[in-house]
C-alpha cells in the first residue's frame, strides 16, 4: 500500500512539473533579491522543440484568446436567398462563405473564422476576425456581394520572352478585354471527372444568354486565354481550345479533386450571388480585453490564496495538503487549456475561477466524512478509506448535474434551439473541464497525499 | 438540536427575500440588454478628465440614431446606447467626438438586430426548461421517489426566483441589465442549487438504509446537521472566489459574477433550509 502510494505520488509530482512548465507564460522574468540571495532568471516556456527519431516536434503552448480578450470583431450576416432556387441554396451559402474567407485571407487577417449555418430557412454566416484595427474597412470587405467576370487576356504584341519569365505579372502585362459575360449568365459550376481520362475537371453550365455569348467569345477567340475574375482578382485563365456553342463547358488542367471542388465553389459564388446584410456586429478594442484579463486573473489569484488560508485554518495539515492539491489543480487546468486549445474568454476565466472554488468541495466532503468516521470510533486508516469511499458517492451524484448543465451550455451537437454564442460556450467548456478535473484532483491527488503524509495523531 | 422544528421560520425567511423580488419582477420587470431587444452600445474612452453628457452626444447625432442613454462606465469612459446603428453611423460619431475632444477610442461596439435578439430569447427559455427537466428526472431516478425530484426542483425555482428578483431590483435601482451572461449564471445557479441538495438527500437516503425504523423527520434533521459544516465550508470557498471576482474582477464580468454569487448563496441556503423542510412537509402530508 505504502509503496504504491509513493509511486503514485511520484507520477503526480512529475505530471505537476510538466503541467506547470506548460502553463507558464512564454516569458516570465523572475527577479528578486532577498538577503544577499539574488535571483534573476526567465521562467518562461516557449514550447517543445526537438527532433525525435528523425521527426521534428515543434509545439508551442499558447492560450488561445477569445475575441473579447484580444480584441476584434464578430459579425453575424444574413444571406438573402430570395433570388436563389431551393436546390441551390446550400451551395450558394457555401460559396458565400468561401468568398468571404478568401477576401479576409487576402486582406491579411490571421486565423479568420467564417461559419455558415442553415437554421430552418435562415441562412446565416458568422464571421470572427481577431485583431482588426479598422472595422469599417473589414465590414466593407465582407459585406459586398461576390462579382464574377470573364475577360479575355490579350498578351502584348512583343516580348513573349519576358512574359514567360514573369508569370506573376500576368494580369498587369496583359490587356484585359471585357466580354460582357459575368456570373449572372453562369448557371452553375460543378466538379466532374473527365469520362475519357478520368481526370478531375470543372464543368460549367451557362444559361441561354450565357450560352450565346460564350459561343461568340469562343468562336472569335480560339487559342486565346479567357480570364475568370472573382472580385476583380484573377482566379484562373484557361485557354479556349474550341468554339463551344451548347453552353456546356469544361475546364481541364492538372487539377486535383480538391482544387476542382474549390474552384467550383468559387465560381458558384458568382453564379449564385447572395446579397448579405449585417444582423449583428460586435467590436472589442484590445485594451479593454487586456485590462479585464489582468483584473480577473489577479482576482483569481487573490481568491485562491484566501481559499488556501481558509482550508489551512479549518483543517490544519490536511488543509495544507488540500491547498497543494488545489495548486496542482490550477496548473493541470491551465495546461489542459493550452494542450486542447480551449479558447479563453472572459466568462471562461470566470468559469475557471468558479471551478477552483468548487474543486475544494470534494476535499471538504472527504475531510468531513473522515472526521465523522473517526468520531464513530473507527481507527485512522479505516476512517480515511471509508471517508473517501462514502464521500465519493455524493461527490459523483452531485457533480453529474453540473456536468449536464455544462453540456447544455456547450451545446456540443449544435442544436439550433439552443445557444451557440461563443461566450456562453466558453463558460460551459471551462466549467466542464473544471468539474471533471476537480473530481480527479479531489479524489486521486488528495487521497495519495493523505495516505502518504498524514499519520494518526496520538491524542 | 432539532433544526427542522423551525421549518416555518425558514419558509418565512425565504418569503422575506422572495416577496420583494417577485413584487419588483411584476412591477418593474427585468431590464433586458441589447442581446434580447436589439439596439447598439458604443463604449468609448476619451482623454482624461473629459465629461460627456446625453445632451452633448444628442447634438452630434441625428434622429435616426435613436440615442437612448449616455452612461459613465469608468474613468473618462462612457457608454452610449441607442437603436441598432450601422458601422458608418458609429464612425461618424467617433470622428466628431475625436474632433471635439482630441481623441476617442472605441473600446466596444455592439449592434444587434431585432431578429437575432428574438431568437436568443426563445433559446434561453428552451435552455432553462431543458436544464430543469434534466435535473428533475435525474434526481427522481437517483432517489427512486418522486418527492425527492419535486422538492429539489422547487428549491431550484426558489433560487432562480431570488436571483431574478434581485436582478429586477438591481435593474430598477442601478440600471443593471440582463444579458446572455446572466442567463448563463442562472443556468449555473440551477446546477449549484441541486448540487448541494443532492449531497443532503444522499445522506438522508444513507441514514434511511441504516436506520429504517427512525422517523423521517428525525432522519432528515440528522442529515442536515451532519452535512451543515461541509455545506458552509464549501460555500465559503466558492463565495470567497466569487467575491474576489466581483470586487476586483473589472467591470465586464462584474454583474455576471454577482449573479453567480447570489446563486451560490441561495443555493447553499435552499438545500438545507428549503429543500429538506419541503421534503419533510411532503412526507407528513402525503403519507
Amino acid at each position: 500500500m505504502k509503496q504504491k502510494s509513493i509511486k503514485r505520488f511520484l507520477v503526480i509530482l512529475v505530471l505537476f512539473f510538466v503541467a506547470s512548465w506548460i502553463s507558464l507564460p512564454e516569458s516570465l522574468p523572475v527577479k528578486f533579491d532577498i538577503g544577499g540571495w539574488s535571483v534573476d532568471t526567465d521562467l518562461g516556456t516557449s514550447g517543445i522543440h526537438f527532433t525525435f527519431l528523425g521527426r521534428t516536434i515543434d509545439k508551442k503552448f499558447e492560450f488561445k484568446q477569445g475575441l473579447d480578450i484580444q480584441g476584434g470583431m464578430q459579425v453575424v450576416l444574413e444571406a438573402d436567398m430570395s433570388g436563389i432556387q431551393e436546390e441551390d441554396k446550400a451551395q450558394a451559402l457555401e460559396s458565400a462563405r468561401e468568398v468571404i474567407l478568401r477576401r479576409v485571407d487576402l486582406y491579411g487577417i490571421a486565423e479568420p473564422v467564417v461559419q455558415a449555418s442553415d437554421d430552418y430557412g435562415q441562412y446565416r454566416l458568422m464571421v470572427e476576425l481577431a485583431g482588426v484595427s479598422n472595422p469599417a474597412q473589414a465590414l466593407a470587405l465582407i459585406g459586398q456581394t461576390a462579382q464574377l467576370d470573364f475577360k479575355l487576356l490579350i498578351p502584348p504584341e512583343v516580348d513573349e520572352q519576358e512574359l514567360a519569365t514573369d508569370s506573376a505579372g500576368l494580369e498587369t502585362s496583359m490587356e484585359l478585354v471585357d466580354t460582357g459575360l459575368s456570373g449572372a449568365q453562369l448557371k452553375r459550376a460543378q466538379p466532374a471527372l473527365n469520362p475519357q481520362t478520368n481526370e478531375p475537371e470543372v464543368s460549367l453550365q451557362f444559361n441561354e444568354e450565357g450560352a450565346r455569348l460564350f459561343g461568340e467569345i469562343t468562336t472569335d477567340n480560339e487559342n486565346q486565354m479567357l480570364g475568370i475574375f472573382l472580385d476583380q482578382s484573377l482566379l484562373m485563365a484557361p485557354t479556349i481550345q474550341q468554339p463551344i456553342l451548347t453552353g456546356q463547358a469544361v475546364i481541364t488542367g492538372q487539377f486535383t479533386l480538391e482544387e476542382v471542388k474549390q474552384l467550383s465553389i468559387q465560381l458558384n459564388a458568382g453564379a449564385l450571388p447572395v446579397p448579405i446584410k449585417v444582423l449583428e456586429q460586435r467590436t472589442i478594442g484590445a485594451s479593454l480585453g487586456n485590462e479585464s484579463v489582468f483584473l480577473s486573473v489577479r482576482a483569481g489569484a487573490i481568491g485562491l490564496a484566501l481559499v488556501m488560508c481558509f482550508m489551512i485554518l479549518v483543517y490544519g495539515f490536511r488543509g495544507v495538503l488540500a491547498s497543494f492539491a488545489l495548486l496542482m489543480y490550477a496548473m493541470f487546468t491551465m495546461a489542459i487549456y493550452k494542450i486542447l486549445g480551449v479558447t479563453l474568454t472572459l466568462p471562461g476565466i470566470a468559469g475557471l475561477i468558479l471551478s477552483i472554488g468548487m474543486a475544494v468541495d470534494a476535499n471538504i466532503l472527504i475531510f468531513e466524512r473522515m472526521k465523522e468516521e473517526m468520531r464513530a470510533g473507527k481507527p485512522f486508516a479505516a476512517a480515511m478509506e471509508l471517508g473517501f469511499g462514502r464521500a465519493w458517492d455524493s461527490i459523483k451524484d452531485a457533480n453529474v448535474t453540473t456536468i449536464l448543465t455544462a453540456l447544455v451550455l456547450i451545446n456540443p451537437f449544435n442544436f439550433s434551439f439552443l445557444n451557440t454564442s461563443g461566450l456562453v460556450r466558453g463558460f460551459g467548456i471551462t466549467l466542464l473541464i473544471g468539474v471533471l478535473l476537480g473530481l480527479i484532483t479531489g479524489v486521486v491527488i488528495t487521497r495519495t497525499l493523505i495516505r502518504l503524509f498524514v499519520r494518526e495523531r496520538t491524542k | 438540536m432539532n433544526l427542522l422544528k423551525y421549518r416555518y421560520l425558514y419558509f418565512a425567511i425565504s418569503l422575506l427575500f422572495l416577496i420583494p423580488g417577485i413584487f419588483s419582477l411584476f412591477k418593474y420587470g427585468l431590464k433586458p440588454s441589447i442581446d434580447f431587444v436589439g439596439g447598439a452600445l458604443i463604449e468609448i474612452k476619451l482623454p482624461e478628465n473629459t465629461n460627456l453628457t446625453f445632451a452633448q452626444v444628442d447634438e452630434l447625432v441625428d434622429e435616426e440614431f435613436g440615442l437612448s442613454a449616455v452612461q459613465k462606465s469608468g474613468d473618462s469612459q462612457f457608454m452610449i446606447k441607442s437603436k441598432e446603428v450601422s458601422e458608418e453611423q458609429k464612425s461618424d460619431l467617433t470622428t466628431q467626438l475625436t474632433q471635439q475632444y482630441g481623441a476617442a477610442e472605441v473600446l466596444r461596439f455592439e449592434s444587434v438586430g431585432p431578429s437575432i435578439s428574438k431568437e436568443l430569447l426563445s433559446k434561453t427559455i428552451v435552455a432553462i426548461a431543458l436544464v430543469s427537466v434534466i435535473i428533475a428526472i435525474y434526481v427522481w431516478r437517483q432517489f427512486k421517489e418522486l418527492k425527492f425530484g419535486v422538492t429539489a426542483v422547487m428549491a431550484m425555482f426558489h433560487d432562480s426566483l431570488i436571483l431574478l428578483g434581485s436582478f429586477s431590483l438591481l435593474g430598477h435601482f442601478y440600471g443593471v441589465e440582463v444579458d446572455v451572461l446572466f442567463v448563463t449564471a442562472m443556468l449555473t445557479t440551477l446546477s449549484f442549487s441541486v448540487h448541494d441538495t443532492i449531497v443532503v438527500y444522499d445522506r438522508i437516503r444513507e441514514l434511511n438504509r441504516k436506520h429504517p425504523r427512525i422517523q423521517f423527520e428525525e432522519l432528515a434533521n440528522t442529515a442536515v446537521l451532519e452535512t451543515l459544516t461541509r455545506s458552509i465550508n464549501n460555500s465559503v470557498t466558492i463565495i470567497v472566489m466569487l467575491l474576489a471576482l466581483v470586487l476586483l474582477g473589472g467591470s465586464t464580468i462584474k454583474w455576471f459574477s454577482t449573479a453567480l454569487l447570489i446563486g451560490a448563496v441561495t443555493g447553499t441556503y435552499s438545500s438545507s433550509f428549503t429543500a429538506v423542510p419541503l421534503l419533510v412537509e411532503w412526507t407528513k402530508r402525503f403519507k
